[in-house]
């Protein structure tokens, strides 16, 4: 499958759940917590609908109960820690 | 313990935010239109009380826009306008201090249409997440409620198009059992296929292609009425705290009262007659202390028949100043709350604003009804009626407060 990485990941959240004004997504974010972000439980389910349909796969449960980026990522690219190019 | 308005904002289709709302309707400016939302060609009512000047993306955080339908959006700039109107810093009130009750009758139906065509058309994987909540009924109070921070007791009324007095009764029950703050009203809208629908099925709506003769309430040639988008949001104090704050204070909800019609075959009388009674006993007031009533004026000429009765009997012929400026806006889905939203406005400046584009009423409703102009009055105390589809009825008086005596002064 395709490798998910940290900017598709912010890309697909900013255009499907909005952007926190106060927060700066291009930053070093991986370890930040979702909440943190402006991203509430609904916002991740939404975005895992669209890499789902976008990327064709079918994602575990657990990418839903993630809290940083770093875990969704993890899980998305099925045990993968997201390296440093993929950042 | 009384219940003061302190707070208005409005989301009309004759005027975006209150201030512009309520110079178009004092000089009779509507806002019907050709329905562009959608394409209405093929069904028998094509005009609408559309807002045309509202960009989501200038009024929301980029946050709440993939989340809310359209009415919310509208329910939350209304909502916004409301409670910097009043002044109020919702995080200087107690925790559980300020609640939200509004109305509602379609809920986010545009986005639920959207969604829902694309889980038949392309599968589940294409439905949004945020459907799970944004096409809800109750969805305008938790997103306001959310937003704003008011965690006290909240609600949403859903009795059609009266729901907005029903809304700001029930917010007023709040107030008396402790609750010094509740942000009421309601904003609501279904221009789209599925929310049009079920309207046209009634058989209530005007199929004139005409806007300027698409909805005459008590006109000779009233042919049903038009819908509309938006409504009000209306900020409910404690008369005590807003005194203490200094706190603007449009007028006090002095009565309420909510009867359904009984059943069509019953034999017994509808039941408006008695809502407007049971309201003003409610308000500890007789008829004759009433200086103008908002009308529900649903333009079918039986409905029309039945509140002309209903306002002679209370007050004799053309016995006060009756007005239904919702001719301009079309009947709204948040229910009567721009109505209330109204009235407090004309009793704040002594004008009565017209039944813009009614030139005059049928000669059978003996009813005084204020056309072409404003007109200037002293006005103390508003009856606002209004009637949801299934028989609901609603009546609220409201008073105005002390304050407004300088310009009820200026007026005359």
């Amino acid at each position: 499958m395709s490798v998910l990485d940290l900017p598709t990941l912010t890309r697909i959240l900013r255009e499907n759940a909005g952007a926190d004004e106060s927060v700066d997504l291009s930053g070093d974010i991986l370890d930040i917590p979702f909440p943190e972000l402006g991203y509430d439980s609904l916002a991740l389910l939404q975005a895992i609908g669209v890499i789902q349909r976008d990327f064709g796969v079918e994602l575990d449960d657990d990418a839903a109960s993630a809290e940083t980026p770093r875990e969704f990522l993890t899980v998305v690219n099925g045990g993968e820690q997201p390296s440093a190019e993929s950042v | 313990m009384t219940a003061v308005v302190t707070g208005i904002g409005v989301a009309a289709p004759n005027g975006l935010g209150t201030d512009a709302y309520w110079r178009a309707t004092l000089a009779g400016r509507g806002g019907l239109r050709p329905l562009t939302r959608f394409d209405a060609s093929s069904y028998p009512s094509r005009v609408a009380g559309e807002i045309p000047d509202f960009e989501a993306a200038e009024h929301l955080p980029s946050r709440l826009l993939p989340q809310t339908d359209r009415m919310t959006r509208l329910a939350l700039f209304a909502a916004e306008g409301a409670i910097a109107d009043a002044g109020l810093r919702p995080e200087e009130l107690p925790r559980y201090g300020a609640g939200v009750v509004t109305a509602a009758s379609g809920g986010g139906v545009e986005f639920g249409q959207r969604e829902l065509q694309a889980l038949w058309s392309q599968g589940k994987d294409h439905v949004s997440a945020y459907q799970s909540f944004a096409w809800f009924y109750a969805v305008n109070s938790g997103q306001i409620s959310i937003r704003h921070g008011l965690r006290g007791p909240s609600g949403v009324l859903v009795t059609e198009q009266a729901g907005g007095i029903d809304a700001l009764g029930h917010a007023r029950r709040h107030i008396r059992r402790g609750t010094p703050v509740v942000v009421s009203g309601g904003v609501d809208g279904a221009l789209c296929p599925w929310g049009w629908a079920p309207q046209i099925a009634t058989g209530l709506l005007s199929t004139a292609a005409d806007p300027d003769r698409a909805y005459l309430p008590f006109a000779s040639d009233a042919g049903g009425y038009v819908p509309g988008e938006g409504g009000a949001i209306l900020v409910l104090e404690d008369d005590e705290q807003a005194r203490a704050r200094g706190a603007r204070r449009y007028g006090e909800v002095a009565g309420y009262a909510a009867t359904l019609d009984p059943a069509p075959d019953s034999g017994r009388p509808p039941g408006l007659l008695r809502t407007a009674r049971l309201a003003l006993d409610d308000a500890g007031i007789g008829s004759d202390e009433v200086d103008v009533v908002f009308a529900d004026g649903a333009a079918v000429p039986e409905l029309d028949r039945i509140e002309s009765d209903a306002l002679t009997e209370l007050f004799g012929p053309y016995g006060v100043p009756v007005t239904v400026p919702k001719s301009m806006t079309g009947r709204l889905f948040g229910g009567a709350a721009l109505d209330i939203a109204t009235a407090l406005l004309a009793i704040r400046d002594g004008l009565i604003p017209p039944t813009a584009p009614v030139d005059a009423p049928a000669a059978e409703h003996r009813i005084d009804l204020v056309t072409g102009a404003p007109r200037p009055a002293r006005l103390r105390t508003a009856l606002v009626l209004a009637r949801g589809y299934g028989g609901f009825n609603s009546a609220l008086v409201l008073r105005g407060c002390n304050d407004t005596t300088d310009s009820e002064e200026t007026a005359r």
